[in-house]
């Protein structure tokens, strides 16, 4: 105790706890153990967002830009393209690089992934691959000609240009595509012709449709979460049920019975000709197009808005548009001036909340959107289930996610995320 | 009385309020303030002061009767165009703008110039001390700063009429009487006429010009503070204001002005016959505490008491008595160093009070 008894002046400076050690030091300690504590409760959700969000976002994002189907299966032509720079005629030692990897290919059964890869670049050129690869065994030197005699394609330049590029595992090809570009001869950067730019198109697209359907939803929105926050708690219950009932049935059912109000034989068509507003030839057409999506997405969305814009009303004292009133503003006046500022975190909450949703939305549009209401998502679906091109679809998925993480951001840059009421 | 209904300012005609259709909140409210006049409504919990606030203030509407401002039935006029300057008891200062956006919004509104703006909210701003505040907002400031603002904003468009809910309802003891001052002051200063509503009745005696006193929506009486003290008309008021003590009987006679109450034991005392029934029936004496002596005195009213509690306050000696099986009775005994020397706790004597200060009043 003597000798590490501190100083008067150090005693003065650095507070000791009753049995004499620095209050510092007993405090970080008595901390660290809550923190442990803390962290020991939340590890298993921790451990399960990172195996199940966090490791998938990662292995996605990772196939958008790295893909080795073509380095790993075609060995000696990557060779060949590493000892010649770009620009250089395929000479016969490329060829026979070529005809020794088509060999491989056929021992291995995996020219189809090869062919693959190059098709997304070159469309048409799976074939050549695999076909190449089945009559391989009999390619003899000189390579040049005994391949070009299987197929006249293996003398395109193009092909050779993409075969190159594939070559490296690393490739922004997929975000190119996904933007609507490629590289021409020369490698630089340019839209593909008009019949094949569908992305940019879509991106637009789901960008306005998602402002739209955000827009609908706060106007519809806005009165029922008044109606909510205002009304004596005996209504406010009843209405609260009717907003919360979408939840309550399944996604599925909600928007097949759209299908069923709204098909040109549906509901409101009918009613419409029963009351003689359109002919039996006029049925209009609500369904299968923009306007299906739109009002079904709306419908699924509204609660969304609803519940943050309550969340925030509920707390405003009635007595704040009083006063307003009192000291000689009109209702409108009181309602713009000192209610609606008021409400703002709520919209901004809701509306972010309704269009991030709306941005990444795929079962409604897939199923009540016909060829013109699908957005981005559907075509990401696409391209994982159909057409199996992944790193296309990882790189369209990534460059949403980054459109996403940039409208965050500048929301919080224009209102501020602490701003944010989500209930 | 004739003369000052003519020139009232502010009126409420025969006023019935009712929110659910099956009971009346206010129950035939006839009020009639002049201009400048500073009325309290005091009353307790739920006796419908707000209710009456809000109707006058044109966010209820009156179930039946009129309410007239000047001279002119305002039963239909949208709040807004009634001019009158509210200050409320949560204050309602609007979170989203400065203290000085606060005060400019009615200016603003009623469509006046920046620069006439500004001079108002500064005018308004020294008036409750609070110049240096204008730029924050109303979180940035306490309660009782909160409050100034408050004022300030009611007052900023030079209304004629302002009502005040329970505006010091949430401050301490020190900054209310603090504020009490200062909002009597205003009121002398400015000329304008005051309703305001508490329950606290200190407040409403030291800062009003009259006091209704409400009870289950209906004013139990209307007066001066100290006509309120001296004076009240019944029990409800005597009971509510200061402190009192009664002692229960029956009418024995009634000659004039005064009246002879029978209590329980046989005695009897005299009071003056304030409202009572016929003889026979129950009633009610009220005698304030400061009013009985202790010991016999001539011309008066004496009864024994004993001695059940002394309670040392310093300036006084609070003495609680039993008299005629009310062990409630107290009286105030001013330390005058010998006074309380007589008395012991258990001991029985001689209290006297005066006819005059002795007011039968109808049972409770
Ligand atoms: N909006 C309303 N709807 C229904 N009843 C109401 C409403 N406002 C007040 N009441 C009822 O009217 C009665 C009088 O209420 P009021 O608010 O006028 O009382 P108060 O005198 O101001 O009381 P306090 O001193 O507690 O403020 C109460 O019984 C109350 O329950
Ligand atoms: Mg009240």
């Amino acid at each position: 105790m003597n000798d590490t008894a501190p100083s008067p002046q150090a005693a003065e400076a650095a507070l000791t706890t009753a049995d004499g050690r620095p209050l510092a030091v007993a405090l970080a300690e008595a901390q660290s153990r809550a923190r442990r504590r803390a962290f020991l409760l939340v590890l298993p959700l921790l451990a399960f967002v990172l195996i199940t969000f966090v490791a998938p976002i990662g292995q996605l994002l990772y196939r958008s830009f790295y893909n080795p189907a073509f380095s790993d299966n075609m060995p000696a032509l990557v060779q060949w393209f590493k000892e010649n720079p770009a620009g250089t005629e395929p000479d016969e030692g490329a060829f026979a690089a070529l005809a020794s990897d088509l060999k491989g290919l056929r021992a291995n059964k995996t020219a189809g992934i090869v062919g693959t890869r190059i098709n997304y670049d070159l469309p048409g050129s799976r074939s050549l691959f695999t076909k190449s690869a089945r009559k391989s065994k009999k390619l003899e030197p000189p390579y040049r000609e005994a391949l070009l005699a299987i197929d006249e394609d293996w003398a395109d330049p193009l092909l050779w240009r993409v075969m190159r590029t594939a070559s490296s595992p690393w490739t922004a090809s997929f975000y190119l595509a996904a933007l609507d570009r490629s590289r021409d001869a020369e490698g630089n950067i340019i839209r593909v012709p008009e019949e094949r730019q569908v992305y940019i198109k879509l991106f637009v697209r789901t960008l306005l449709l998602s402002a739209l359907i955000t827009l609908t939803t706060l106007v519809l929105g806005f009165p029922v979460a008044y109606l909510l926050a205002t009304l004596p708690l005996r209504h406010s219950n009843l209405l609260m049920i009717f907003v919360l009932l979408p939840f309550w049935t399944s996604l599925l059912v909600r928007t097949t019975s759209w299908i069923v109000l709204l098909q040109s034989q549906g509901v409101i068509n009918d009613i419409l000709v029963a009351l003689g507003l359109i002919g039996e030839d006029g049925r209009i057409q609500m369904i299968y197009n923009q306007t299906g999506t739109i009002v079904a997405m709306t419908h699924i969305l509204l609660p969304f808005m609803i519940l943050p814009l309550y969340s925030v009303m509920r707390p405003i004292d009635p007595s704040y548009v009083r006063a307003a009133r009192s000291l000689g503003a009109s209702s409108w006046t009181a309602f713009r001036r000192i209610y609606l500022p008021q409400t703002v975190p709520g919209i901004a909450a809701g509306a972010l909340l309704v269009f991030i949703l709306a941005v990444g939305y795929y079962i409604t549009p897939a199923l009540v959107g016909g060829s013109t209401g699908q957005l981005i998502s559907n075509l990401i679906a696409f391209h994982m289930q159909k057409s199996l091109n992944w790193s296309l679809a990882a790189a369209l998925a990534a460059l949403l996610l980054g459109g996403v993480l940039i409208l965050y951001w500048l929301y919080d840059r224009l209102i501020g995320i602490d701003n944010l009421k989500l209930g | 009385m004739a003369g000052q209904a003519d020139e009232a300012f502010v009126e409420f005609d025969r006023v019935q309020k009712s929110y659910d259709g099956v009971t009346l909140v206010v129950k035939d409210l006839n009020l009639a303030m002049p201009k400048g006049e500073f009325l309290t409504m005091l009353g307790p919990s739920g006796s419908g002061k707000t209710t009456c606030l809000m109707m006058l203030a044109g966010f209820e509407t009156a179930t039946n009767g009129e309410i007239r401002l000047g001279g002119e039935e305002i039963n239909d006029i949208p709040p807004h165009r009634r001019g009158i300057g509210m200050v409320f008891q949560n204050y309602a200062l609007f979170p989203h703008m400065t203290v000085n956006e606060n005060l400019s919004f009615p200016l603003e509104v009623r469509g006046m110039g920046k620069d006439e703006r500004e001079a108002k909210v500064k005018r308004a701003l020294d008036m409750v001390q609070m110049g240096e505040f204008g730029n924050r907002r109303p979180a940035q400031l306490s309660g009782g700063q909160q409050q100034r603002i408050a004022l300030a904003r009611a007052l900023v468009f030079d209304p004629e009429l302002v009502l005040m809910d329970e505006p010091l309802g949430a401050l301490d003891k020190q900054l209310r009487e603090h504020m009490q001052y200062e909002i009597k002051h205003l009121h002398e200063n400015l000329g304008i006429t005051v309703v305001y509503v508490t329950h606290d009745q200190s407040e409403a005696l030291t800062m009003s010009d009259r006091v209704a006193v409400f009870n289950d929506g209906v004013i139990q009486q209307l007066a001066t503070p100290s006509d309120l003290y001296e004076r009240p008309e019944n029990s409800f008021v005597a009971q509510f204001i200061g402190e009192n003590n009664k002692l229960a009987g029956k009418v024995r006679s009634v000659d004039g002005e005064t009246v002879t109450v029978e209590l329980p034991g046989g005695a009897t005392c005299r009071a003056l016959a304030v409202n009572v029934g016929e003889p026979g029936s129950e009633t009610l004496v009220s005698i304030r505490p400061e009013r009985v002596i202790i010991g016999a005195a001539e011309d008066a009213n004496s009864a024994e008491a004993r001695v059940e509690e002394l309670i040392y306050l310093g300036d006084h000696i609070r003495c609680r008595l039993n008299v005629y099986g009310n062990d409630e009775f107290i009286v105030k005994l001013p330390n005058s160093g010998i006074a309380s020397q007589g008395l012991s706790v258990g001991e029985s004597t001689t209290i006297s009070w005066k006819t005059e200060d002795a007011r039968a009043l109808d049972p409770l």
